[in-house]
């Protein structure tokens, strides 16, 4: 049987993504810190599918502790969903060094040091997928929220040559870059209600880009054209600019 | 007529987080998937239940099912049709949450063979207005005030339901064609002992021809298999503009739709999203409405006066010309016990209209020959009849409000339509 892990499986797409794996058979490690609070969803997708589900306790800021920890899995994964993610408010993160390094480590050095290890294993068994979820947050820093988007810039390059070195492989890496969400994580903020995407909608478009092998997945699609053109505006024009 | 609210949500999490949110706010009401037609879950402070949606447990040996209210019935469908198991009752669209199910207590195709929701529950736990959670058994008073009480006694928040064994994902349809309201009634009449049966009407037929139908029936299949995938749906992407849906092209739909079928009877073998959910394929339907939108109307006649009564309505129907894209009828069996659930015994006819200029003369004209007649409307679909035309079909209805009173219910739960129709 077939195992996927989902790295940072509290939040709100994570459940998603694990439901609909769940859905398609496979077996499922959730990983995450307190994970005793996600029993009642390991519950929740046992009866819905009838598929294993074993929780882990996972802190992706401890990194002496990842080579173990993947090492300690029952059964290699056949792929793994990152979808750790950390948003500091941007004016207490630009004031606050510790919220600043936070959102830098769990969005960027926590999970490199884990996919450093399971591209090296995945790279040996010339089989397996990543599936990185990154941000449209990091493909242009805005003063809005620019601390959490340059670590999900860097974590979007790192996916980039992460693809480029495993291509020869055959291991395949997906870099997803979510709009907005309707997530715990944008609840506080007023967003236009057509660009929000349901976490099972970005879900549903994980899985399927996954299974057809992509490479780079807006979700929603719409965004692929919209940062096209964020990303093209000239700096001397967006230097002023409120967006 | 067109009620619009500004409302403020609570996210349906935890026992503790809904308690402290009941005791900070004047009143609210349960909102699920939003597929009530009509005002049944609009108010300033809506309990939004869809997230609290976890499967908690299923006895394989039992059908048995455990889950949260915000669990939506297709679902339900996705994750045990292919274990052989479906729903006890279902309506006609699967994307509506177990707890919605139980407020307006649906029903189905099978109403006449199995009755409403509230049959295949057999208890819920729900949280009452001073944040205590009672666990409701079947047959109780509290039971029967919430199954069809439009979530106006409390918040929903886990049932056990009911399912039933099923060996096919197919069921073996038969289609009759009928002329006129005479040979449907022998025709509901005929096939009675089949478990599945409903109408598809051309409500714009005239004289000799009015009530000719298509009634379908059916049962699923002992032979097949249960590789149930969900149809893809077909996204209806902008707002149809309201001149495309006009009486000429209700009238060509219906056309097209009746003529298609072979005279008399014939046999299909159909899977479960076009035999219970044919239009659920079809994402956000409503707007071939255009933008004006549509609204339903739903009555149901008592047996002994749902002949005539049909032939007056059918009649003013097609004479205003107002042409409704789908109109449902379908024979109910015996009405159960609780308090607001819709069903009696008798014809019940489902209707969608275009929001127009006359259109609620008509609507009216509609709910004067249903209360003359004794029928009732149905909550789960209206959003406008009056205090009055409510009240006069619903017999238990001040039993509804002194439970209510004596319970404190009235203090908390309310929505626009309860506050329309004062219950």
């Amino acid at each position: 049987m077939s195992y996927v892990l989902i790295v940072g499986a509290k939040s709100d797409i994570a459940k998603e993504v694990a439901r609909t794996y769940a859905k398609n058979g496979y077996n499922l490690y959730l990983a995450a810190r307190n994970v005793t609070s996600l029993e009642d969803l390991a519950i929740d997708i046992r009866t819905r599918s009838g598929v294993e589900v074993h929780l882990k306790e996972l802190d992706i800021t401890e990194y002496e502790i990842h080579q173990d920890f993947y090492d300690s899995l029952e059964e290699r994964p056949l792929g793994v969903v990152t979808v750790s993610g950390y948003m500091a408010e941007q004016k207490e993160a630009q004031v606050e060094w510790a919220k600043s390094l936070n959102t830098i480590n769990v969005n960027y050095t926590g999970t490199v040091s884990f996919l450093n290890i399971v591209a090296n294993d995945f790279e040996k068994e010339r089989r397996g997928f990543i599936v990185g979820v990154s941000s449209v947050a990091g493909d242009r820093g805005r003063k809005a929220n620019y601390i959490y988007g340059s670590a999900k810039a860097g974590f979007s390059a790192y996916l980039g040559g992460l693809r480029n070195r495993l291509y020869e492989s055959g291991v395949q890496v997906l870099t997803v870059k979510p709009g907005f969400v309707n997530t715990a994580m944008t609840k506080e903020l007023d967003l236009p209600e057509k660009l929000i995407a349901q976490p099972l909608e970005v879900a549903e478009d994980i899985f399927k880009a996954q299974q057809n092998g992509g490479n780079v997945l807006y979700t929603k699609w719409i965004w692929r054209y919209i940062m096209f053109i964020i990303s093209h505006i000239p700096e001397f024009i967006f230097k002023k600019m409120s967006i | 007529m067109y009620p619009k609210v500004d409302s403020m949500t609570h996210e349906l999490s935890d026992d503790t987080k809904l308690k402290e949110y009941l005791e900070s706010c004047d009143e609210c009401i349960s909102y699920g998937n939003g597929r009530s037609y009509g005002d049944s879950a609009l108010s300033a402070n809506i309990v939004h239940t869809k997230p609290h949606d976890f499967f908690l447990d299923f006895d394989d040996a039992k059908g048995l099912l455990h889950v949260q209210s915000g669990v939506l019935l297709s679902e339900i469908l996705e994750s045990y049709v292919p274990r052989g198991w479906f729903l006890m009752v279902t309506p006609g669209t699967k994307l509506i949450t177990v707890g919605g199910s139980i407020a307006s207590d649906v029903h189905g195709k099978n109403h006449h063979t199995e009755g409403c929701f509230s049959s295949c529950v057999l208890e819920f736990n729900m949280m009452l207005e001073d944040g205590s959670v009672k666990n409701v058994k079947s047959g109780t008073e509290l039971f029967k005030a919430t199954c069809g009480g439009m979530g106006l006694t409390g918040i929903i928040l886990d049932a056990k339901i009911q399912l039933k064994k099923i060996h096919s994902q197919y069921i073996k349809q038969t289609t009759i064609k009928t002329k006129n309201l005479r040979e449907t009634f022998r025709a509901f009449d005929k096939y009675k002992d089949e478990p599945y049966s409903v109408a598809w009407i051309d409500c714009l037929a005239k004289g000799d021809d009015i009530g000719k139908c298509l009634l379908m029936v059916g049962d699923f299949d002992t032979k097949g298999d249960l590789d149930y995938k969900p149809k893809s749906k077909l996204n209806i992407p902008f707002n149809f503009p309201s001149f495309a849906l006009n009486n000429l092209s209700v009238k060509a739909f219906n056309w097209l739709y009746y003529a298609k079928a072979p005279n008399g009877e014939s046999k299909q073998r159909v899977g479960i999203d076009s035999f219970f959910y044919p239009l659920d394929s079809i994402k956000n339907w409503n707007r071939i409405y255009g933008k004006g939108g549509f609204t339903q109307y739903q009555f149901i006649l008592p047996l002994e006066v749902s002949y005539d009564g049909l032939q007056e309505i059918l009649g003013l129907i097609s004479a205003s010309g107002k042409g409704s894209f789908l109109a449902v009828l379908k024979l109910y069996g015996k009405k159960n016990d609780n308090y607001l659930s819709f069903p009696i015994e008798g014809y019940s006819l489902a209707l969608d209209f275009k929001i127009e200029k006359g259109l609620f003369e008509l609507l009216d004209q509609l709910d004067e020959v249903v209360v003359r007649l004794g029928g009732r409307i149905y909550l789960t679909k209206d959003v406008r009849v009056s205090k009055d035309t409510f009240e006069s079909g619903y017999e238990d209805i001040e039993k509804f409000r002194a439970y209510r009173k004596k319970q404190k219910m009235d203090t908390k739960f309310h929505s626009l339509q309860s506050k329309r129709v004062q219950i």
